[in-house]
């Protein structure tokens, strides 16, 4: 059992814990991610790795509440405990010798970029934060943010928060400017990757993005993470999460990770039954 | 005097048209008198060849003998000298090709039905004994096992007997390997699997599951924890796909994910919080008893038309004998002699059909088996939703890529000296599906029982050098 230390809802529809897995903690390095069941019958759900602190053997997740496995999740609180945390899986993210770069993370994929922007910080890399929401009240990590990074464009949907637009805008904004990137690292939804990744090419600029397909064992064996990087099949979970973003097929990764949407609405809707039965 | 009938008596089943709408197990096991009449067909002859047949070396005429004279805990002390799983091989062993392949009633008529024997004792070991082993002296050495398959649990049951502390590691959340992800319940039963693990941590085996050995502790850890050998038994759990145009569209399965859904997470069960596609037309591509488990899966979870898609002839399909019987009896139609060659798609990215080519059997290849040849300009297509590539595994590279010292051929399987499993790192032993490639429960067992004896030699010889 995996006991949650800490718990706190960082907008209405994401949620930080702090999770007591000291094996995990001793090898966990930035975009690695673990495997959760959040109870006996539970689904497997990988997250990305956002923080950990070895000595405390401690690990840090953030995630948005998006189908019936993350509300189960959501609904344990500090002192519950998971059945199952498993990791650090995938490969770490490759940060050394880079001198200059742009990290760019939307919405809920600000919480994989953090620990990315923060290591290639302590590594004394010059690092260049463009982070995207859809407004104001979605914002996480602000401040954690302006604390590893050099520069940070803060841009929103609705213009509620930082600049209105999109975070390619902001991006191509930078590049203009004359700042010469080693890499473009983004982490977020699939489209925003995919996008800046056109913008990138168009610079002839390194990009590396982090995958976050379907899943269910994390070590190889189930090939239902499998992607098309560079025209050959990649398995997200061993040869990445990371990959070159100039190489990834955004289309098909977008269309395999819609296969259990009518699922994963219907879980949805059963779990929330479930919760307000519990309520009353 | 011996029955001589020449007919092995027939297992109960439920019937097809039952069985395939349900997960419960298929074959429902011999009776008492069943079990006694058939073991009196065991001519006990001079050379019991069955025994030779035997990866694990069962005394076969000795617990026949027992069960005939039925003193069948008798019949169980002799099965469980020799194997850590009785319950688990009566089920799933291909015995056509082992002890009963070789049985001398089998020349002129049907073998001793000694796969069904073997799974009547076990089960009736398990319903009328409450005993609990005897926690074996602790002889002061640990050793670790890597993987809770049937290679891992064999390796760890004889190690913890001959008194070694045993630690068992598993990646997944719940122990069993292969029995627990891949073997589907109306085969066999997870409560068989769990009370067989159960059982080796009444003798000490201590199991933790939810650690991934190379990336969470890697071996050389395990040597600083303690361990005074290590065993490999992780298994061959590396899909593989054909590399065909539309693998990768919505419905493309491995049989691994596919199996892994529906018997590790229960997808199948109303309710499970683990999705899965309930395909109306599904394509099976592979003739393994791996293939014939997922095309009765996808049937059970209510698929209307099921294939099997395999390029050579029903003669050749490797599966079991009797998964083949059962899996014709219960709707499924084999598209033999058909190689796939590309998966097709709708404008949604979801799987529409499957275009095979016709094949014909050419001449015997390296593996003794006629190779299929393309027939020039045949080909055909089956409307389909989903398919399920079951054309074998290859071992995980985690422990190989995070273990300086240990080596493994171009297939990716860990080189071993001879059958007791010594790598090429000292004090570091492997069995299984890790060093043959995909086989079976039973080879996995076999090389588990012979890799303990290595490492409690290894050990005796360390401590005493």
């Amino acid at each position: 059992m995996f006991k949650i230390l800490e718990k706190q809802a960082l907008n209405p529809t994401v949620t930080k814990m702090v999770i007591d897995a000291p094996l995990v903690a001793r090898k966990a390095e930035p975009g690695q991610f673990i495997i959760y069941r959040a109870s006996e019958d539970g689904e497997r759900v990988p997250l990305t790795i956002a923080d950990f602190d070895r000595e405390k053997g401690t690990v840090t997740i953030i995630f948005q509440i998006v189908g019936g496995s993350t509300m189960e999740l959501n609904a344990l609180n500090a002192g519950d405990s998971l059945v199952d945390f498993v990791g650090p899986l995938g490969t770490p993210s490759k940060l050394e010798g880079l001198k200059k770069v742009a990290v760019v993370g939307g919405g809920v994929g600000c919480a994989i970029a953090y620990p990315v922007a923060k290591k290639l910080h302590q590594l004394g890399a010059e690092v260049h934060s463009v982070v995207g929401f859809r407004s104001k009240d979605l914002v996480i990590l602000e401040q954690e943010f302006e604390a590893v990074s050099d520069r940070v464009e803060k841009m929103s949907d609705d213009g509620t928060w930082g600049d209105k637009g999109v975070v390619t805008a902001a991006l191509e904004k930078l590049i203009k400017e004359g700042n010469q990137y080693d890499e473009v690292i983004a982490i977020g939804p699939l489209i925003m990757m995919k996008f800046v990744c056109q913008l990138t090419k168009q610079y002839g600029i390194k990009t590396t993005v982090s995958m976050n397909p379907i899943m269910i064992d994390g070590t190889g064996m189930c090939g239902g993470c499998r992607l098309t990087v560079g025209g050959k099949t990649k398995f997200a979970c061993v040869d990445g999460p990371d990959f070159d973003g100039h190489q990834v097929d955004f289309d098909e990764a977008m269309h395999r990770g819609s296969m259990y949407r009518g699922f994963e609405a219907r879980a949805r809707e059963a779990e929330c039954e479930l919760l307000k039965k519990e309520v009353q | 005097m011996p029955n001589m009938d020449p007919k092995k008596c027939p297992m109960p089943v439920q019937e097809p048209d039952v069985r395939n709408k349900n997960f419960s197990e298929v074959a429902l096991g011999y009776t008492y008198d069943m079990a006694v009449n058939e073991a009196k067909r065991c001519l006990h002859c001079k050379n019991h060849p069955c025994v030779d047949g035997c990866p694990v070396g069962i005394d076969i005429p000795g617990f026949i003998a027992k069960v005939a004279q039925e003193d069948l805990e008798g019949a169980y002390e002799i099965l469980s000298a020799s194997s850590a799983l009785p319950a688990v091989c009566g089920r799933v062993c291909p015995q056509e090709n082992q002890c009963e392949g070789k049985c001398i009633r089998g020349i002129k008529a049907e073998p001793v039905g000694i796969g069904r024997l073997e799974r009547f004792v076990a089960d009736w070991h398990r319903q009328h004994t409450s005993e609990q082993p005897k926690m074996p002296a602790p002889n002061g050495h640990k050793v670790a096992v890597i993987g809770s398959g049937p290679s891992g649990l064999t390796a760890a049951g004889d190690l913890a007997k001959m008194g070694y502390k045993v630690t068992v590691y598993e990646a997944l959340h719940t122990p069993g390997g292969v029995l627990v992800y891949g073997i589907p319940e109306f085969r066999l039963p997870k409560d068989i699997v769990r009370q067989e693990i159960d059982g080796l941590k009444a003798i000490g085996v201590d199991i933790e599951t939810d650690v991934v050995i190379g990336k969470t502790i890697t071996v050389d850890e395990l040597f600083e924890m303690g361990n005074e050998a290590v065993f490999i038994g992780s298994g061959a759990g590396l899909p593989r796909f054909m590399n065909i145009p539309g693998e990768s569209l919505n419905g493309v399965y491995s049989a691994n994910e596919f199996l892994t859904r529906i018997n590790l997470m229960k997808a199948y069960l109303p309710g499970a919080k683990t999705p899965i596609q309930h395909a109306k037309r599904v394509a099976v591509v592979g003739g393994g008893n791996v293939a014939m488990d997922a095309a009765r899966c996808a049937k059970r979870l209510g698929a209307e038309e099921v294939y099997i898609v395999y390029r050579r002839g029903m003669e050749e399909l490797p599966a079991r004998k009797e998964e083949v019987e059962h899996a014709e009896e219960e709707g499924i139609i084999f598209k033999t002699l058909s190689n796939p060659t590309e998966i097709l798609g709708d404008d949604k990215g979801y799987v529409s059909g499957i275009v095979c080519q016709e094949m014909e059997l050419g001449e015997p290849d390296a593996s003794g088996r006629r190779r299929p040849v393309a027939k020039e300009g045949c080909t055909f297509t089956l409307d389909v939703d989903s398919v399920i590539m079951s054309i074998g595994t290859s071992p995980n590279p985690l422990i190989r890529s995070t273990t300086p010292g240990l080596e493994a051929n171009s297939h990716g399987c860990l080189i071993t000296k001879g059958e007791d499993g010594e790598t090429t790192r000292q004090g570091v032993y492997a069995g299984g599906d890790a060093v043959t490639g995909a086989a079976t429960v039973i080879l996995a067992m076999g090389a588990g029982k012979h890799a303990a004896k290595a490492i409690d030699a290894y050990i005796r010889g360390k401590s005493q050098g």
